[in-house]
């Protein structure tokens, strides 16, 4: 039993259904309702550092290889490379610095200097110090990806239900779900609820301090392709990793098949606050035309927010959870859910059928925060 | 004069003028935004000044309210109490600690920025027309019937020779005869609900003799004119053909469906010989077997039976050139839910003074709920007379307004009735074939909608446009919201457009928080 | 009994200027609208669409749908219905999205 039809309990349905598991996918609304329809898409290696995020981001990118050639065109999958552009001699110099941990850790990171930056982005902003090219940065359109994964994984699919109780027996172990339309059991119940993860937590008698952090995305009238790569200025890396509640927007900027460039994404702790915020698109917007000054003529035609369901140490909650026998959790990838979805899905699938994982779980134990807590 | 609170009234049809005009009259300086060159919205649409119309009243409908409501409005520019701000697009209203800033766009360009502060905001933004979709409706000559009025209003112009007018609601009737009387031959009034419900004297309805009047009076215009009305009738497909096509066009022969045009003193023509139709388009050439290809050349209407359904067996083809079509209105919302205001419905939400529960926010006239022109007049007459006490710190005295309230009360129990009366055909989303284009801007068929809803779990307008881009498009779905819910089975629930109309990047990019502001006055 | 829009309203424009559609001249008067200029020179479509390069012109005639893009003095994407003419205006039909690339 999964629950949550984002990208997230899309993946876990899929590999739990390939790991030979009966699934029953559950949402209180539609596929793709939550975050995974407000993402971008965004299967990044190049915003990771070394540890086990970026572990976890290289097998995703893998799964994610393979998924493609599957779904052929349908989810509009993209292996078209991040370029991060540093603003300053001072910010090259780090970038280098931190793309040379990442290349020790197996990522391709092609450091680009001078003429050879517009050749990979044409239409960059002039006199810009130099950049890395991280060929493995891909793209996918969240929203298909999830419900191709869905329908791929034969899970039978619940939509519009919501769980208002978690089943257990009197010993604590879980053994399914209530919800508004009647009693769903399952011995194994996969938290994917992603931003409200903390919720379904709480109902198994549990806890997980998954946190909303709200962002906008700007997106532009349809345009020939003039953004080839995930283009973002250096300073993005240390907006993600930020604890600050303020408003950060140094924002990644790409092209899409369909035609319109993506701006995302601000980051602001502003609880489930959906309230329009024009200073939020005003700075994705300033950041964007720094970046590529042919922006400033072209026209944005929406905005849309999104939750990102984060962790305090920006790390995901994977694995079971000692302290609900049955209860296994896959949330709080925060802005990267999408890119981490597939490796979150082989890896619970792997848990839940009692093989040893491909990734070490400690880091991303859903019970690490009580301890800290204690 | 200074002294005076400062309230900004978006949009200038009859709500916006209304509540303009009472607001000013009771001791506020108002600043009225509006996108058109020329006060009046939509429904008092005025030609452009330089094509020097004496005769404008022909086009109109009660042009005598319109005259006291352009007057006062002259009187209290003049006075120095209203700046007229004319093509002003506003695309967001920002709501700060001390009051509001309306950010626009300005002139036809929309590329240079304008703010302006206020103390209060009036939503008066009128609506658009529904128009559902149905194979060929995307043909050029296909137009909503709003489209061919504003056309006809504004500039004087149409589109073509021979016109069927279609779909359903009160708006079809004047278009029709206006149409008709600017020397379109209006072959036929195709109308689903039948014209008789419409003058049937039960309820509210019979509560209006002046509506039924009006609405007989068009009916004799039309009889004048020999148009054929066709009731409890819908149009299931558009025709199109090839430009100088081998469609049958009436009198025009084997020509082209738009290379005989009404010309008279006045009406341009081109100085070398024309390729009439389409301009220099590169359109691939009509696959072999494909119905519609370049323009509109005849439209198939069928009956409807009691349960307004297409009644087997009773189609027949109507040439003609342009297709005036329309299922009724839809508000304008944007900057409402942007703000943060409750709707209702597919309407802004207000109580009895007309405001919104967003403080210091007032709404009127279609934006609230489509109820016509004079309901908007009522509505913004209120709402101009609640500010302007607000905002002088005191709470309005209802009995001040008690006969716009009269009014508002029978005008709103009458549009019920008229959309009791005027419904689309029943099952119309069945009628729309697979390969039929739903989203007109990005081009997503009605059998794309019916994929996501059938095999990817789509249940909402959200997922569907996330799943197939149906309303990602320059429109942002307003032409194919109504359409997508239907195919989807779904409740039609106003989309989230936090930019009312497209910004440039550069314009957002940039603060502007110094108060400016042209216009004409 | 066959009239027209000016004759029904009363109108007096100024003298008719000359504008391009795609470098062919066509002439336009004081207060027209691309559009309406473009449809009393017989075109009703000025627009191929961006996917399957479909005819398209004017639609709801007031701004809202978008679909009567055009390029006026080599700026993309200018809504027909709403922007006036003035002497030496050079329109041009829009394929796709507009811009060069």
């Amino acid at each position: 039993m999964v629950v949550g039809a984002g990208m997230v309990g899309a993946a876990c349905a899929l590999y739990a259904a390939r790991a030979g598991l009966d699934v029953v996918l559950v949402d209180r609304g539609p596929v793709a309702g939550g975050t995974t329809g407000a993402g971008e898409g965004n299967l990044l290696v190049s915003d990771k550092e070394p540890g086990p995020e970026l572990d976890l981001a290289l097998l995703s990118l893998r799964l994610w290889g393979e998924l493609a050639g599957e779904f052929g065109t349908a989810v509009e999958y993209e292996a078209k490379g991040g370029v991060v552009v540093a603003t300053s001699p001072a910010s090259l110099a780090a970038l280098g610095r931190f793309a040379a941990g990442q290349r020790a850790a197996g990522v391709v990171a092609e450091p680009v200097e001078g003429d050879a930056l517009y050749g990979l982005e044409p239409h960059l902003a002039h006199g810009l110090p130099g950049a890395v090219h991280y060929p493995q940065d891909c793209q996918v359109m969240p929203a298909l990806a999830a419900a191709h994964a869905v329908r791929a994984s034969g899970a039978r699919l619940l939509t519009g239900r919501t769980v208002t109780d978690v089943l257990r027996t009197p010993g604590g172990a879980v053994r399914g779900v209530r919800s508004d339309h009647g009693d769903l059991h399952a011995p194994a119940v996969v938290n994917a609820a992603g931003t409200w993860g903390a919720e379904l937590a709480s109902l198994a008698g549990t806890t997980l301090p998954v946190l909303p952090r709200r962002g906008f995305v700007l997106v532009t009238e349809p345009l020939p392709r003039r953004v080839r790569h995930k283009v973002y200025a250096a300073d993005y890396v240390a907006d993600v990793a930020s604890d600050s509640a303020a408003l950060q927007a140094s924002p990644v900027v790409e092209g899409t098949a369909a035609g319109p460039v993506l701006i995302g994404a601000s980051r602001e702790r502003v609880g489930f606050d959906r309230s329009f915020s024009l200073p939020a698109v005003r700075a994705l917007a300033a950041g964007a035309t720094r970046l590529f000054p042919f922006l400033s003529d072209v026209r944005a035609v929406r905005a849309y927010l999104g939750f990102r369901p984060y962790l305090p140490d920006h790390l995901p909650a994977i694995g079971p959870d000692p302290r609900a026998p049955g209860l296994y959790h896959a949330c709080g990838h925060e802005g990267a859910g999408i890119g981490l979805a597939t490796g979150t899905g082989h890896l619970i699938a792997q848990a839940l059928t009692a093989r040893t994982p491909d990734l070490d779980l400690t880091p991303f134990r859903p019970d690490r925060f009580t301890e800290e807590a204690a | 004069m200074t002294e005076r609170p400062h309230l900004a009234v978006i949009g200038a049809g009859p709500a916006g003028l209304a509540a303009t005009v009472a607001a000013a009259a009771h001791g506020l300086r108002v600043t009225l935004l509006d996108s058109a060159a020329q006060a009046g919205g939509q429904f008092y649409r005025q030609p452009a000044d330089g094509l020097r119309a004496r005769r404008p009243q022909a086009l109109h409908h009660q042009w005598r309210t319109w005259e006291r409501l352009r007057d006062a409005l002259d009187a209290h520019v003049k006075a120095g109490h209203v700046r007229h701000l004319t093509d002003h697009h506003v695309w967001c209203v920002e709501r700060g600690a001390d009051g509001f800033t309306v950010h626009a766009l300005l002139g036809p360009e929309q590329e240079e920025p304008v703010s302006v502060p206020a103390d209060a905001v009036l939503l008066a933004t009128g609506g658009y027309e529904k128009v559902l979709p149905f194979p060929g409706w995307t043909l050029p000559g296909v137009l909503t019937a709003g489209g061919a009025q504003a056309m006809l209003k504004g500039t004087l112009a149409v589109s073509g020779r021979t016109a069927v007018v279609a779909g359903t609601g009160p708006l079809l009737l004047p278009v029709a005869a206006g149409l008709a009387a600017a020397g379109v031959k209006v072959a036929a009034l195709v109308e689903s609900a039948g014209p008789r419900a419409f003058l049937r004297r039960t309820g509210a309805l019979a509560a209006q003799p002046g509506k039924l009047a009006e609405g007989a009076g068009y009916a004799a215009r039309l009889a004048r004119h020999r148009v054929r009305l066709l009731g409890r009738h819908t149009v299931v497909e558009a025709h199109g053909a090839e430009r100088g096509g081998s469609e049958p066009q009436g009198r025009s022969g084997g020509e082209g469906p738009s290379t005989r045009r009404p010309e008279g003193p006045g009406t341009a023509r081109l100085s070398t010989p024309a390729v009439p139709g389409t301009a220099g388009l590169s359109t691939p050439a009509a696959a072999p077997g494909r119905r519609t290809t370049h323009m509109l050349a005849a439209v198939t209407v069928a009956a409807l039976d009691a349960e307004r359904r297409v009644r087997p067996g009773t189609q027949r083809r109507i040439p003609c050139d342009t297709l005036a079509v329309g299922h009724g209105m839809l508000a304008h919302t944007d900057l409402a839910e942007s703000l943060g205001c409750r709707l209702e419905g597919t309407g802004v939400r207000v109580d009895d003074e007309q405001r919104t529960d967003v403080p210091g926010v007032w709404a009127a006239g279609e934006t609230t709920g489509i109820g016509g022109a004079a309901l908007a007049l009522a509505e913004g007459h209120i709402a101009g007379r609640s500010v302007a006490a607000r905002l002088h710190g005191h709470a309005p005295d209802p009995r001040t307004w008690a006969a716009a309230a009269k009014t508002r009360t029978r005008l709103r129990a009458f549009s019920a009735a008229l959309d009791a009366v005027y419904a689309p055909p029943a099952h119309w989303a069945e009628q729309i074939t697979d390969d039929t284009v739903v989203c007109r801007c990005e081009e997503v068929t009605a059998g794309a909608v019916r994929e996501a809803v059938g095999e990817l779990g789509a249940g909402d307008l959200r997922t569907v446009k996330l799943l197939t881009r149906a309303g990602m498009g320059w429109c942002q779905g307003r032409v194919c919201a109504p359409a997508v819910a239907g195919l989807a089975g779904c409740e039609l629930t106003p989309s989230r457009r936090p930019f009312a109309r497209p910004v440039p990047l550069g314009v957002l990019a940039h603060q502007h928080t110094h108060p400016t502001g042209r216009g004409s006055s | 009994m066959t009239t027209t829009p000016h004759e029904l309203a009363g109108a007096r424009p100024g003298p008719a200027f000359t504008v391009t559609l795609d470098g062919r001249e066509i002439e336009a008067l004081p207060g027209q609208t691309v559009a309406a200029a473009l449809w009393a020179a017989g075109v009703t479509a000025w627009r191929t669409t961006r996917g399957e390069g479909r005819p398209r012109g004017i639609f709801c005639g007031i701004g809202v749908c978008f679909d009567c893009l055009v390029t006026v003095n080599d700026r993309p994407n200018q809504r027909a219905c709403l922007v006036p003419l003035r002497p030496g205006d050079a329109i041009r039909t829009q394929e796709g999205a507009g811009h060069d690339d």
